[in-house]
């Protein structure tokens, strides 16, 4: 037996819920009610394919196409279907739009629902119960802890998900990117910025 | 809760059994075995009982609300027993213990 590191003679021992999750998926393979392939095939897709990128090419789309835009607010999801961005937990979209009124911001109370096709898996942050109770008791509060300081006039206005409706924030357009092309102004669309807990980048910031 | 989050990246799944879990899951609502708003609701009650004492953060403590949430689902759906569970995790720790370090973990067969 090779014993190259004196400290784990043996295979390193996983924590007691890693244990959990291999007895349920050893049974439910054995029953043939799951491919151990497909659960690599969903992991693979969330670290890598699928993530805020996709809402940040929507997000810039819309600052540059005044009519895409007015579809996307109005009725996504034909959109979002012809661009790919459709799929679990992302079925029913609503866009809210930030504007100098009002700030739009993303939470929910129940769990963690959030648009997968979008902006991929939510932070540990999003899932925190800190920011599922505090968003909607004192969200200036929070954004404050984000470094978001919006002006006195703007006003907050907080969208709580459910299982069926998941919310994505079109948030302003960045002064000073008048010349720059979707792809340039989606880079400057963080994660944050669509679930309101950020803004866009500023271009010489970018 | 920190600030400005996209400066570091944070990894997707910051341990492998919460990406096993979640694609486990995913996977098994996919199989309809379970509906979302189903699910979204057990599970919302779980992590409500588990928070009731402190403020659970959003790693550990939320997937293992997960887990317990997909354990009790499949219990009471008959697709996995409690006591079917309790053996092969035991299995699983077994097979861990006895295989040397750096090679790769197998149940025995006929294990559990």
């Amino acid at each position: 037996m090779p014993h190259d590191d004196p400290d784990h003679p043996h295979a390193l021992l996983p924590p007691d819920p890693a244990l959990r999750v291999k007895a349920l998926e050893t049974i439910l393979t054995r029953k043939g009610l799951v491919d151990p392939a497909a659960l690599d095939a969903i992991i693979d897709m969330y670290q890598s394919r699928i993530g805020p990128r996709n809402g940040a090419q929507v997000v810039a789309r819309a600052w540059v196409d005044a009519d895409f835009r007015a579809r996307l607010l109005s009725n996504p999801m034909p959109l979002l279907r012809d661009l790919g961005f459709y799929g679990r937990q992302g079925e029913h979209m609503v866009v809210v739009e930030n504007t100098p009124q009002t700030h739009n911001m993303v939470v929910c109370t129940l769990c963690s629902c959030y648009p997968w096709p979008l902006l991929g898996i939510p932070p540990g942050w999003y899932k925190s119960d800190a920011y599922r109770a505090r968003a909607v008791r004192e969200p200036r509060k929070v954004l404050a802890e984000f470094g978001v300081e919006l002006p006195a006039g703007t006003a907050v206005r907080v969208w709580d998900s459910t299982a069926e409706i998941r919310y994505l924030v079109l948030p302003m357009r960045p002064e000073g990117t008048d010349g720059l092309g979707v792809d340039a102004l989606a880079d400057l669309v963080s994660r944050d910025s669509m679930i309101g807990t950020g803004l866009p980048a500023r271009p010489e910031a970018a | 809760m920190t600030g400005p989050t996209d400066a570091a990246p944070e990894p997707v799944f910051a341990e492998p059994w919460h990406a096993q879990l979640f694609a486990l899951t995913v996977h098994l609502n996919e199989s309809g075995l379970f509906g979302w708003p189903d699910w979204a609701a057990r599970f919302g009650a779980v992590l409500a009982r588990h928070g009731l004492g402190r403020d659970l953060d959003g790693g550990d403590d939320y997937f293992n609300a997960w887990l317990e949430t997909l354990e009790t689902l499949l219990a009471e759906q008959g697709m996995a027993a409690q006591a079917d569970v309790a053996r092969l995790r035991a299995a699983w720790e077994q097979a861990y213990l006895s295989t040397p370090h750096g090679a790769p973990v197998h149940l025995r067969d006929g294990a559990a």
